[in-house]
């Protein structure tokens, strides 16, 4: 797995790429809490994840219950196959602010 | 038909007569109260039971006739047909049909009979125009709801519901929910999922590496629960699951979401918009919960959703009002069993055995005086007693039921006579024998409909008098002293003594100049043939039914009594003994055989003198205190051997207001009777109604009081003439 940050103005992407499971749990939960730390905006790029399992649904929920603790803003920017699957079978799309894609 | 369909026929005709008196009652609180959205909920899911289960067993003219009435319920929930009167009444006539139908169903008969099936036609004319009326308006709703009405109106209510939430260690053991729901929606379609984070705790603590997912699903699937298990078969150690299946009572929700460890007010909102639940059922129950569990501390969700802004004061009021009246129906929902009368029954006949031997075996007991013995048969019939008691307790049924059916009634009768009348029920939940509660509702529907069309005046007549233009007929009842009573009260108009005293001299029912109590005149309603009514209605007036009612009522061993004021109303007051199994009886003997007569039928215990004995043997009466009292030689009567005693008695007996001296040889006292029926062979001899086993075994014969007195008056009528 690779996540690749990039700051821009106060608005960082995050961009994820290959799996996103359980084996990078903790990098994960640690990188993206650091970027929505720092930053006032934070975007996930999921465009290109490979693998998605529970453990990166949690973090991206995590996330989203965080930014809106702290009044930051957190968009998923794009996603791929894996994540929407995931994300249409628990019925999430409204939660991070996406229009559920039809399969 | 084979057998086991056969039963599911009986299971759906006593189901749907319970829908529709549902239905009725949701009628009516729907019309004095047209937004009531609980009340169109039930309606709703009422008649889409009866249609499903219609479906299911093939009677077609139910399931049709029910798809329509179902589509302008479904239009009316969902606020498009408002409940106008006219919607209401046709709605009303709709269930009537139904009802028929289902009669007709259960009767066996396939044909309809002409009148019906025009009827049915008028009827699905007329939802036809309103729902075409409907359909011709421009609708601002989204195609999804058009969609969701074609297959089914009620599709999220007929689906499981499954909640979930997984343990925190079941990513690690190599599991991953998404598997599971993935596998779950193979079953069916997932008609809503809603996931569940709230236990995961803040950031610092958040373990990326558990789970802390829980998930709340409906599910539209043909699979059984097992099968519904079955996929979480490998979480079943590592995972709270709970599964209920498709038409779950309301309180099985509720009891779901108290168990579940996240915000009530949370929990409710996602079984609301799975549409498990309507909210208003929501908030119902769980407001009830709340009132039935004091000591706890959480605030009721009234306030919550008060505090949430999310709904008015008033509202919640409003609920918790209606509340109070859905209460007794809301008691119905706990747990039941349903069985078979009949095996009740056997159940009673039994323990009334088990209450002759062990008088028997407590008078063994008492000859052969072994301590031990003595012991062991006195905690035994202790035990046989508590038997006999939660036996005949299993028979008590609340009588609310019985009375809400009167809201229709008196409900048709204001409409008819353009009177203004309201139904107050109180002490619905008063429990009372299965048989006296089938027995007692044509006699109470009389009071009530004679209540609600003679006792209350019209709204001018109202006005006039300086009362409320709206009349009120009340129903309560209540336990007092081993018997039920039941009141039929309005604050109508009264009896008018002096008319009912001048119609029964000119019929012939009571002499000139007769010096009467208020209540011996008032008893004269009762009278075969008596009206005072002036006008004869609709519902009553043509001078049947007093007499029925009272005679009915005496059948079941009770007794009525009037209270009445001119001007202010009138009260029936009836007094029904709590069991017909078990009476209190007194023994007496008859040339050697012990006989039984009911005891609240004994006036007195008189002795026939020698003396009174030999002139009266000619005319067989005697003199009562100035008052002829005819009488019966029961020896005579039933042919019993034996040699006349040297003094005999007189039991003298009441019925129907009439006296008449049994002569027998010897008194006993009272004695605990349980009833048994007589054969068949039996049942045409005179005089008898039935036996009971006496302690030491012996049979004693029950007098039938009413019948013995028919014959002898008809004998004494003969020789006196």
């Amino acid at each position: 797995m690779e996540i690749r940050v990039q700051d821009n103005n106060g608005l960082s992407t995050v961009a994820i790429e290959g799996e996103m499971n359980i084996y990078h749990a903790m990098e994960l939960k640690s990188v993206v809490m650091k970027a929505l730390d720092e930053a006032e905006a934070v975007e996930l790029d999921l465009s290109g994840v490979s693998e998605f399992d529970s453990s990166g649904l949690q973090i991206v929920l995590l996330a989203c219950r965080e930014a809106e603790k702290n009044n930051r803003k957190l968009s998923v920017k794009a996603s791929s196959a894996p994540v929407d699957s995931v994300i249409e079978l628990f019925c999430l799309g409204g939660l991070l602010g996406r229009r559920e894609r039809k399969a | 038909m084979d057998l086991e369909l056969g039963q599911a026929r009986q299971t759906f005709i006593t189901e749907s007569r319970e829908l529709l008196q549902e239905m009725e009652s949701a009628l009516l609180t729907l019309e004095a109260d047209p937004e009531d959205q609980a009340a169109i909920n039930s309606l709703f899911r009422s008649a889409h039971t009866i249609k499903g289960s219609s479906g299911v067993l093939g009677i077609e003219a139910v399931e049709k006739f029910t798809h329509f009435v179902e589509n302008l319920l479904s239009q009316m929930r969902d606020g498009e047909i408002k409940a106008r009167k006219e919607n209401i009444d046709l709605l009303l006539e709709c269930r009537d049909h139904i009802s028929t139908l289902t009669a007709l169903a259960a009767s066996g008969i396939e044909e309809l009979s002409p009148e019906v099936e025009a009827n049915g036609a008028a009827l699905t004319s007329r939802l036809g125009e309103l729902l075409g009326a409907q359909e011709a308006k421009p609708e601002a709703k989204g195609a999804a709801k058009e969609e969701e009405r074609l297959d089914g109106p009620s599709s999220a209510a007929d689906a499981w519901h499954i909640s979930i939430r997984f343990g925190q260690d079941v990513l690690r053991s190599g599991m991953d929910p998404v598997s599971f729901l993935t596998y779950l929606a193979k079953l069916g379609e997932v008609v809503s999922c809603t996931t569940l984070f709230d236990s995961m705790p803040p950031v610092e603590d958040m373990d990326p590496e558990s789970c802390y997912l829980g998930f709340e699903i409906d599910l539209k699937s043909a699979s059984d629960k097992a099968a519904i298990e079955g996929v979480f078969e490998f979480v079943r150690e590592d995972a709270a699951i709970r599964i209920l299946p498709p038409f779950s009572r309301v309180a099985s929700y509720v009891e779901l979401i108290s168990e579940l460890p996240e915000d009530t007010l949370l929990l409710g909102e996602i079984l609301v918009k799975g549409g498990a639940l309507t909210s208003r059922e929501l908030e119902d129950a769980l407001a009830k919960q709340r009132a039935t569990a004091p000591g706890e501390e959480k605030p009721r969700i009234g306030d919550l959703l008060i505090e949430g802004g999310s709904v008015h004061a008033e509202t919640v009021a409003a609920a918790a009002e209606k509340q109070k009246k859905n209460q007794s129906a809301g008691a119905k929902e706990a747990s039941t069993v349903r069985i078979d009368a009949a095996k009740l029954d056997a159940l009673v006949d039994l323990v009334g055995e088990l209450v002759i031997s062990g008088a028997n075996i407590e008078q063994h007991s008492a000859r052969i005086a072994d301590a031990g013995l003595s012991e062991s048969a006195s905690v035994m019939l202790r035990l046989v007693e508590e038997i006999r008691e939660s036996t005949m307790k299993i028979r008590m049924v609340p009588i609310g039921e019985t009375f809400t059916r009167f809201r229709r009634v008196v409900r048709d009768i204001s409409r008819e006579l353009g009177k203004d009348v309201d139904l107050v029920i109180s002490g619905g939940d008063t429990e009372l024998d299965k048989t006296v509660i089938e027995k007692i509702g044509d006699p109470l529907m009389h009071l009530v409909r004679n209540s609600a069309d003679h006792g209350i005046e019209g709204p001018e007549e109202r006005k006039a008098a300086g009362k409320n233009a709206k009349g009120t007929v009340r129903l309560n009842a209540f336990h007092d002293a081993g018997s039920i009573i039941i009141e039929v009260a309005d604050d109508g108009k009264g009896l008018d003594r002096e008319r009912i005293a001048a119609k029964a001299l000119s019929a012939g029912l009571i002499q000139h100049g007769a010096q009467l109590t208020d209540q011996e005149v008032f008893r004269l309603i009762f009278e075969p043939g008596f009206s005072t009514a002036e006008a004869i209605t609709k519902f009553s007036g043509r001078g049947v039914g007093m007499d029925v009612v009272k005679r009915n009522i005496e059948a079941l061993r009770g007794t009525i009594y009037i209270e009445s004021a001119q001007g202010t109303g009138t009260t029936i007051r009836i007094r029904l003994p709590l069991t017909m199994a078990i009476i209190d009886g007194f023994m007496v003997g008859v040339g050697g055989s012990p006989y039984i007569i009911p005891l609240d039928m004994v006036m007195e215990c008189v002795e026939l003198s020698e003396a009174e004995r030999s002139a009266a043997d000619r005319r067989s009466y005697i003199n009562l205190r100035g008052e002829v009292l005819p009488y019966v030689r029961l020896k005579n009567f039933f042919n019993e051997g034996g040699l006349t005693a040297g003094h005999e008695n007189i039991v003298i007996v009441q019925y129907g207001g009439h006296k008449i001296g049994l002569v027998v040889d010897e008194l006993f006292g009272e004695v605990q009777t349980v009833i048994k029926s007589l054969g068949r062979v039996y049942r045409d001899i005179k005089g008898i109604s039935g036996a009971t086993i006496l302690g030491n075994g012996q049979v004693a014969l029950i007098l039938d009081v009413p019948r013995l007195m028919q014959s002898v008056e008809t004998s004494f009528m003969a020789r006196s003439a």
